[in-house]
């Protein structure tokens, strides 16, 4: 962890993903409502893209659309030049390319630790059960997960769950994570350990990274770039680099630099936010 | 430790308490309802019946019919409940007739079964079948709908076929449901067996109480007029339910051990 890697997502080829003016609208008529109106975004393989915004704003959304969970209205997504989703294909296929993580966690309570983490190469008949499980114990053991293999979900804390998904997505060599406020439901103590595993994980395997969070401190510490979405309609507000170097570990936070971006983060989601309260107030007194 | 401690604390109080209801009964039985005979008496029929093979072969075939009704209400309900729960169309076709049915209670269908099925016994397996069936399909379908559809999507983008999201989520997301739909049917199904073998008077056997099953024994025991029968067939049943209950408890707790795991 001494040196400092230069550039985003050093060596990684794969995981470029282009969203291009994506429109997104939910019912008809008078029920009409555009939760995305004409986005666009560029995340380059390896890169960690933060997505920040008012609640409501149609990030989630825009995860949903690039792991094939829900059809686009217009525009085009694509990973790696290829179109995954457009007008004429609205919704893309999901596949193991590009995994979600979700909010609340989505491990199988029905299965240990270790079949979790192994379900993907099993289920696509990539590897033999026994190799399958070989490499989730291998991969576990990785990311300091010893010891919790035969353990069912419900029986580890929700920090380790959380870590236990990330590393079941790892499994499956995604081009992409998609992340959807993984910690979100966690306290600060667990979070900031899940950020430093997190950055570990990644360091070790680099993947493309859609992160979406509420919590601008996580937005900063984790991003390569955070994407300030504004309120809905949703569009593109700022893209803010965030040039602090790698590796990084959670000590970042205390750095001057990471104050100023943070402040120019906090800025922009601020003026949204207040939008947004206001839009709310207005319909509420309607 | 503790939870031995627990047990075995648990266990006294049971033992005790089924005690003191026992002497409670024995004295009213002796001083204030003489109707009612006392558990000593139905102890000494129980000892004098307890050799007999025909006391045994009643518990047999009460058990026969319960496990065939039971079983037959498992192999179809569980594949119909997850045929309606994953099939829209299906659900809209069979689910009305379903709940027509269903308020029916299953004693209701006794005479119309013994008129449509060919022998007594498989009128009394017919109506034990209905005595299981609804409650596990109902459970089957409210635990199938209610899975959580992250599961399917996470699923998916793991590049799941159908089957491997039938075999590896909707099942054993669907086996809790299906236990609880297990157990309470099985409760039913003795309450039915109990009522039908009164009814129908036992079932194909003629004469004797041999081939009648345990509520046969009670109803012969009431038309002979020895009470104490009467009670110990009652007790008899409420021991049968009890072994059925907990066996099957223990079946679902093995075959779901996540459940037991997170309580702990």
């Amino acid at each position: 962890m001494s040196a400092v890697l230069p550039g985003i997502g050093d060596g990684v080829r794969h995981g470029a993903i282009r969203i291009e003016d994506v429109v997104k609208v939910y019912g008809a008529g008078a029920d009409r409502v555009i939760a995305l109106d004409r986005c666009s975004l560029a995340i380059d393989p390896g890169e960690i893209c933060v997505v920040v915004g008012p609640s409501g704003c149609g990030k989630t959304t825009l995860l949903n659309a690039i792991a094939g969970f829900h059809p686009i209205s217009e525009g085009r997504i694509a990973l790696d030049g290829e179109t995954l989703c457009d007008a004429a294909h609205p919704q893309a296929e999901p596949s193991s390319d590009r995994i979600v993580v979700f909010q609340n966690g989505a491990l199988f309570p029905w299965k240990t630790n270790l079949d979790n983490v192994a379900f993907g190469p099993i289920v696509q008949g990539k590897l033999k059960p026994a190799q399958a499980r070989d490499k989730a114990r291998a991969m576990l053991a990785a990311a300091g997960l010893s010891g919790i293999e035969e353990q069912f979900p419900g029986e580890i804390s929700s920090g380790m769950r959380r870590r236990v998904e990330i590393v079941r997505a790892l499994m499956n060599d995604p081009k992409v994570l998609l992340l959807d406020e993984p910690f979100r439901a966690l306290d600060a103590l667990t979070k900031s350990v899940m950020h430093e595993a997190l950055l570990e994980i990644y360091y070790r395997n680099k993947v493309t990274i859609f992160f979406i969070t509420h919590d601008l401190e996580e937005a900063v510490l984790l991003g390569h770039k955070v994407v300030v979405m504004t309120t809905r309609p949703a569009r593109l507000k700022r893209v803010v680099p965030i040039d602090l170097p790698h590796p990084r570990d959670v000590s970042a936070v205390t750095s001057k630099r990471f104050r100023e971006l943070l402040e120019e983060v906090r800025s922009a989601v601020h003026e949204e936010a207040r939008k947004s309260f206001e839009v709310g107030e207005r319909e509420g007194s309607s | 430790m503790i939870i031995d401690k627990l047990r075995t604390r648990a266990a006294r109080r049971a033992v005790v308490s089924l005690l003191v209801f026992a002497v409670l009964w024995e004295l009213n039985a002796r001083f204030l309802s003489k109707n009612v005979p006392p558990p000593s008496a139905v102890l000494a029929a129980w000892v004098t019946v307890v050799g007999q093979p025909d006391y045994w072969h009643s518990w047999y075939m009460s058990f026969t019919r319960v496990l065939g009704g039971f079983s037959a209400a498992m192999l179809v309900g569980i594949p119909f409940g997850l045929l309606l729960a994953s099939s829209r169309t299906l659900f809209g076709v069979f689910f009305p007739v379903f709940e027509v049915l269903r308020p029916i209670p299953p004693l209701a269908w006794v005479p119309a079964s013994i008129i449509f099925w060919p022998t007594q016994e498989l009128s009394i397996a017919f109506v034990t079948f209905l005595g299981a069936f609804y409650t596990i399909v109902i459970n089957v379908i409210g635990g199938a709908q209610a899975i959580d559809p992250r599961y399917f999507e996470v699923a998916r983008s793991m590049g799941a076929t159908r089957w491997n999201v039938f075999r590896r989520i909707i099942l054993p997301a669907t086996l809790p449901s299906i236990v609880v739909g297990a157990v309470v049917g099985m409760g039913i199904t003795w309450e039915v067996v109990v009522a039908a073998e009164m009814i129908s008077g036992g079932g194909s056997q003629a004469g004797g109480t041999a081939g009648g099953g345990l509520g046969f024994l009670i109803w012969s025991s009431y038309v002979g007029g020895s009470y104490e029968l009467i009670v110990l067939g009652m007790i008899s049943i409420g021991i049968a339910g009890l072994i059925s209950s907990e066996l099957l408890r223990k079946l679902g707790v093995y075959v779901t051990p996540w459940i037991q795991a997170r309580s702990s």
